[in-house]
């Protein structure tokens, strides 16, 4: 968790101002979708439109106010941040998704655990990538065959009786 | 009286013996996957939802009181051997907890917080039993008015009330709020922020939000700053029982925390930590050896432990008479009601009556197990505890996706001939989002609150418009509503006084101590 020991450097924080204009963004689309709603005039007062107004109008004020935090440079101060295990992680997880209709719950899935083992500096895969399916197939066998859950099945998969 | 013969009942059935069997996972599991580092108690039960979807209600609620239960021991023995909480509400016991176990007293200190746990779960347990008929009499009475007064009070502690700025707590919920709007409005069967996408028409799964934000976003947080952090596991030394003078030491700290925690808990107010800050503000102040606060005093773990567990009690009286999740913790296990077609409040005492005392009774039958467990297999936790990172993460990760794919797994999505998982897609995106949410230090239950409490809190407004024909004076009509209003404005104004005093004290002490 972040205690809250406020940036020193009072300048203006460009990241809490790209907060402030995506919440201001957000609120814009909700109020946009509603207005493109049609709502019979029986439940104009309190029809469905109603609640994500005042949602919207809330961001609005809270974009503001992180607006005027921004400025005051009153975000708690962050470390920089490394990019290159994160991109390993995230590229795990996109490689899953488009590999688990295909390759099965195994393959896909101990992809993601070396690429995510990788991320966090252990590899190599061509160690890792093994190891993951393995363990993804065991995993696959406890849940699908003993918990019934429905889990994508692949070639590896099927030659588990 | 009444509660007894009820309370009976649910022990009965808590009793058979597959009952028992599905207890007994559910705590063993729970302490497995709270005692690994970075998880607490919402992301454990998030990730064990999925076990539970193959069996009948009453076992699966069965099991999910003791993985609750479970994931709360795990926390603390992460707390004290490795002092990075893997929850908010431990942050005091690792304070004292680690400065035992690094002085080569981590087995009293794991022992003290074991049965401090066990006397605080005991003792909440019961209150719970107790209080619930009574609120559930007092909820009959409420009206929509005063159920949106009781959504507007819990929004506001959740999210402006405690966390280190008001700001971003209430910017939290809104993000939550907002990803409630979308899917089928259910009052006129339209769809609203759906974009076309049918997914998104059932709205969002409060069990995939809650494990991206918290499972896949502190992945990513952990792996983009891992070089920075030091972990240091540390040994078990020494006897793990507790001498005489420990006994002396703990036993009013358990009982003073269980009187702080389970209050605070009960309330329809968030976070367990502020129970935990009270209960070691306490403690500091009535100790008979303050030169050992900040070195390792026994008593700022005894009571702390005692206060979080028993308000962890505590919030399962606004969920379950109420409805009324006030921890992320309590609004995953919502979801896991839902999952049966049950919805948590009053009606469920009087239409599903066997069922809630059977879990009342198994929350009971838990903490039994747990403190038989727990001691004998501390040996056991510590080796989990130091399963390396990358291997721990891969595998936080296997089973955020597994069970992603085993609530909602249909391949809807197709990207150029390839079909794909849109829950998953929805997990990686809202994954990112948790990381951007820590990055920044935005409280993260809030976001997890407001997606499933406010659907909840607008058909409450809508059914209090349409019976006042659409005058807002309705909301602040009964004295009920009146009151939960006033209250709210309390819990804004009161730790807005409170943390320029005694939690700003707490916190200054938290980075003094930091090593």
């Amino acid at each position: 968790m972040t205690t809250g020991s406020p940036n020193l450097s009072r300048r203006p924080d460009g990241a809490a101002l790209v907060i402030a204009a995506i919440l201001a963004i957000i609120a814009g689309v909700i109020i946009w979708q509603m207005s493109l709603m049609r709502v019979p005039p029986v439940q104009q007062r309190i029809g469905p439109t109603v609640f994500p107004y005042v949602i919207a109008g809330g961001l609005v004020l809270l974009s503001l106010g992180t607006l005027v935090s921004a400025l005051r440079g009153s975000f708690p101060a962050r470390d920089k941040g490394s990019f290159t295990p994160m991109l390993w992680i995230v590229a795990g997880l996109v490689t899953q998704i488009l590999l688990l209709s295909t390759a099965g719950f195994a393959i896909a899935t101990g992809l993601l655990f070396a690429f995510t083992a990788k991320g966090f500096g252990r590899g190599p895969l061509w160690q890792t990538i093994p190891i993951g399916i393995l363990f993804s197939l065991i995993v696959w066998f406890i849940f699908a065959r003993g918990l019934q859950l429905s889990l994508p099945a692949g070639p590896l998969e099927r030659l588990l009786p | 009286m009444d509660t007894f013969g009820l309370l009976g009942q649910g022990l009965l059935a808590a009793l058979q013996w597959q009952n028992l069997i599905y207890a007994f996972i559910g705590v063993t599991l729970g302490t497995a996957v709270g005692v690994l580092p970075g998880i607490g108690p919402a992301l454990t039960v998030a990730l064990l939802l999925p076990v539970t979807y193959k069996l009948d209600a009453a076992g699966s609620l069965i099991m999910f009181a003791g993985i609750y239960y479970g994931g709360m021991y795990g926390g603390s023995t992460t707390s004290i051997l490795l002092n990075t909480p893997g929850e908010s509400a431990s942050i005091v016991t690792a304070l004292e907890g680690n400065k035992m176990a690094r002085k080569g007293r981590g087995g009293p200190a794991l022992a003290t917080s074991a049965i401090g746990s066990f006397v605080a779960g005991l003792i909440a347990t019961l209150a719970l039993a107790f209080i619930a008929p009574f609120v559930v009499k007092f909820a009959l009475m409420f009206g929509p008015a005063d159920y949106f007064a009781l959504m507007v009070l819990a929004f506001i502690t959740v999210s402006a009330a405690f966390g280190d700025s008001a700001l971003r707590g209430v910017t939290a919920l809104f993000i939550g709020l907002g990803l409630g709007i979308i899917g089928i409005d259910l009052q006129t069967g339209q769809a609203r922020l759906a974009f076309g996408i049918p997914d998104l028409l059932d709205g969002i799964e409060v069990t995939t939000l809650a494990v991206a934000l918290f499972a896949i976003g502190e992945t990513l947080m952990i792996a983009s700053t891992s070089g920075s952090i030091k972990d240091e596991i540390l040994a078990v030394k020494g006897s793990v029982w507790m001498t005489l003078e420990d006994w002396k030491r703990s036993w009013a700290p358990w009982l003073r925390g269980t009187l702080i925690g389970f209050p605070i808990g009960a309330m329809p107010a968030g976070g367990a930590e502020i129970g935990t800050f009270f209960s070691y503000a306490a403690e500091r102040q009535l100790t008979k050896h303050p030169e050992e606060f900040g070195e390792g005093a026994i008593e700022g773990v005894a009571g702390p432990e005692a206060a979080n567990n028993a308000s962890a009690a505590g919030t399962l009286v606004p969920l379950l008479t109420l409805g009324l999740p006030t921890s992320a913790t309590a609004a995953i296990m919502l979801a896991g009601f839902q999952q049966f077609g049950l919805q948590p409040g009053p009606l469920l005492f009087t239409n599903n009556a066997s069922l809630v005392w059977a879990l009342i009774a198994s929350l009971l039958v838990a903490n039994f197990m747990l403190v038989v467990l727990n001691l004998p297999l501390i040996g056991l936790w510590v080796k989990l505890l130091a399963i390396p990172k990358p291997w721990l993460y891969g595998g936080i990760l296997v089973f955020a996706t597994l069970g992603t794919l085993g609530a909602n797994g249909a391949m809807s999505g197709n990207l150029l001939g390839i079909r794909f998982s849109f829950e998953l897609m929805m997990l990686l995106a809202f994954g990112i989002l948790g990381y951007l949410l820590r990055r920044f230090g935005y409280p993260i239950a809030p976001v997890v609150i407001g997606l499933i409490l406010g659907p909840m809190a607008e058909q409450q407004l809508r059914r209090a418009l349409a019976i006042s024909q659409g005058d807002l004076g309705i909301l602040v009509h009964s004295p009920i509503a009146i009151v939960l209003y006033t209250l709210a404005a309390a819990a804004v104004l009161i730790p807005l006084w409170f943390r320029l005093r005694g939690q700003g004290a707490v916190l200054g002490q938290l980075a003094s101590d930091e090593d």
